[in-house]
């Protein structure tokens, strides 16, 4: 990986950073030039209190300076006030991260099963299993992800009784320790899969075909001149040239973690990044929703970021571009 | 070949297009999976066009249900049952087709719209523009796509054409990228070289030699665009940031879940807008493909 390779990527993130700084800005301040109106309107209030809201918020002085000291509030890790109850937004984001990178991880490691049946239907193609399995992704691609949820939490929670119905844990139970974490788990074992369901199709046709691109290469000619078995050579030759873009997508897909699966968090109470954002959405609470927006997005650049040097790095041809 | 001199430039083109058109329709024809997807999206549609021919929206309106029996199981008299409000679910969906096609198909227009301007703009004059259009589309295509539509939508407010803006302006780069690409292929072709050397200015260049050539690829990816305009307008919908005054499958949703049709085992309400979206995502999804396929030899053995 060349230096100015490096410095070229690092600096294509920055400036996507900054774009979406500005965007931020832009989106809350300009287009929606006064936010604490939803707080004063039809209220009565008195001309003190919405200049003293106003000072709150940061919205006095000309759009051009209220930008600076929005750049220089953020520089300092500060991003401002929630209006519900003036809680420092970091605090309430800062809350919500935990319950989400558990959530949506492990939601993601069972999704990656799929990456395995993916390189299975391809090596097969055309094949009853590649058939199936092509399918089942294009189902699972067209149904939304809460609307699969609404399915599960109807037959498995309420009809069944398997699962509880919300939350992270039972509400007032006082259990600690090894009892308290099955509990977490129980309460997140139908939301996990019901992500899982919503990923699984996107590695799979990845995999698929990535593993489709290598079938026509010389070495597994070669491997299978020599006399190896199908499946080694799929293991040995095939899997490995085809695991690059499955690389790069898992990298990608890491940053789309932070931001979680709003609709379906929202739906299961999950206390995590997707149910702030949707609490925000409903407020509405625009600074809450600005912090969450501006950490999504660093998330997602930093993570094509990684994919990007991951991938120079896997396969030394990218390099040079 | 003699015939063919003398037949008009016209009427030569014309015979052209019927026979490229004869040959599209033989090898969609082939494709029965294709076939049947085409006409789901052709019942859909009719159903949203005659909904206020064969029903009456004010049936629904919350104001004159008071009557209706609520949270009615499927039956004749409500096909799919009510609500909690005494509305039929069935009329519900029904109308729900009309929001949730318009707005995956303004949506993908506006998607469209930009992607080729943008596209053929970058591929066709090159340098700094160039530059400049593709470092924006890349700013575009790393945003987090949904966080961007949901701040977008609350701060631009709950409305149709709102959602319509949302989803055209959070979803164009991927279009600009698969134009540009075509663009910088085509530009180097003989014939426009040809075009250049005879005199042919941009505007004609672009009118009569890129634009008729993008197009194929362009009709492809549009088909493939309506789904996902379809399922981010549910989504959408679902965290209440849909019209409030009209009803589309995802709004659907959000009440249901507002009402506790799930958590009270009320499958009638939140079953039938889902398996409405699955139908509508899944035609245009393999109906596009099937036309990616034609028009893209290439993707044919794939």
């Amino acid at each position: 990986m060349s230096a100015r390779f490096l410095l070229r990527k690092v600096l294509g993130a920055i400036s996507t950073l900054a774009f979406v700084v500005t965007v931020n800005f832009f989106l809350f301040r300009v287009v929606n030039d006064d936010p604490t109106a939803t707080m004063y309107r039809g209220r009565n209030m008195k001309p003190e209190q919405i200049a003293s809201l106003r000072q709150k918020f940061n919205l006095d002085g000309s759009k051009w300076e209220q930008y600076l000291a929005y750049l220089r509030q953020l520089l300092r890790g500060d991003l401002g006030l929630s209006m519900k109850g003036s809680r420092e937004v970091s605090a309430v984001i800062g809350e919500a991260i935990w319950p989400t990178l558990l959530l949506v991880g492990c939601s993601t490691l069972l999704a990656m099963l799929g990456i395995t049946l993916g390189y299975r239907a391809g090596w097969r193609r055309g094949s009853g299993f590649d058939t199936s399995a092509t399918s089942f992704s294009m189902l699972t691609y067209a149904m939304p992800d809460f609307w699969i949820g609404m399915v599960a939490l109807g037959l498995f929670s309420v009809k069944l009784g398997w699962f509880p119905v919300s939350g992270l844990e039972d509400p007032g139970s006082a259990a600690t320790g090894i009892s308290q974490l099955l509990d977490q788990l129980h309460h997140m074992a139908l939301p996990a899969i019901v992500l899982a369901l919503a990923y699984v199709g996107e590695y799979m046709i990845v995999a698929r075909s990535a593993m489709i691109e290598t079938l026509s290469e010389d070495y597994l000619q070669l491997a299978r001149a020599k006399g190896l078995r199908d499946a080694e050579v799929r293991r040995r030759h095939a899997v490995p040239n085809a695991r690059l873009p499955v690389v790069s997508l898992s990298a990608i897909n890491f940053g789309f973690v932070v931001g979680g699966a709003i609709a379906v968090e929202s739906l299961f109470s999950w206390p995590g990044i997707g149910q702030l954002t949707s609490l925000a959405v409903k407020g509405p609470d625009f600074p809450v929703l600005q912090g969450l927006f501006l950490l999504l997005s660093a998330a997602v650049i930093l993570a094509n970021l990684v994919a990007d040097l991951l991938y120079s790095r896997l396969d030394p041809r990218a390099g040079g571009r | 070949m003699s015939d063919l001199a003398q037949v008009s430039p016209r009427a030569f083109r014309w015979a052209r297009r019927r026979a490229s058109a004869a040959g599209f329709w033989r090898s969609l024809r082939r494709d029965k999976l294709a076939l049947t997807s085409l006409v789901v999206l052709v019942l859909f549609v009719v159903l949203a066009v005659v909904a206020p021919w064969v029903s009456n929206r004010a049936d629904f309106n919350v104001i004159n249900t008071g009557d209706n029996p609520v949270w009615a199981k499927p039956s004749g008299q409500y096909l799919l049952g009510t609500d909690n409000y005494g509305r039929s679910v069935a009329l519900q969906v029904l109308w729900g087709a009309r929001v949730s096609l318009f707005v995956g198909v303004a949506a993908t227009v506006l998607t469209i719209v930009l992607g080729t301007l943008v596209g053929i703009s970058a591929g066709f004059f090159g340098g700094w523009i160039d530059a400049v259009l593709m470092r924006i589309t890349d700013w575009f295509l790393v945003i987090p796509f949904l966080p961007f539509a949901i701040v977008l939508a609350s701060v631009l407010g709950r409305s149709l054409w709102n959602i319509v803006f949302v989803i055209g302006i959070t979803s164009w780069p991927s279009t600009a990228r698969l134009v540009r690409s075509q663009v910088l292929s085509l530009r180097e072709r003989l014939y426009v070289d040809r075009a250049r050397a005879l005199g042919g200015g941009r505007a004609h260049i672009i009118g009569r030699h890129i634009l008729p050539n993008v197009t194929p690829l362009v009709l492809a990816s549009t088909t493939l665009a309506v789904p996902i305009s379809i399922l981010t307008e549910t989504t959408l919908a679902f965290l209440g940031l849909g019209d409030p005054t009209d009803v589309s499958w995802g709004g659907i949703l959000d009440q249901a879940r507002t009402a506790a049709a799930v958590t009270t085992n009320r499958w009638w309400y939140y079953l039938p807008p889902g398996v409405a979206i699955i139908m509508v995502v899944l035609a245009f999804t393999i109906f596009g493909r099937a036309l990616e396929a034609i028009l893209d030899p290439r993707l044919r053995d794939r």
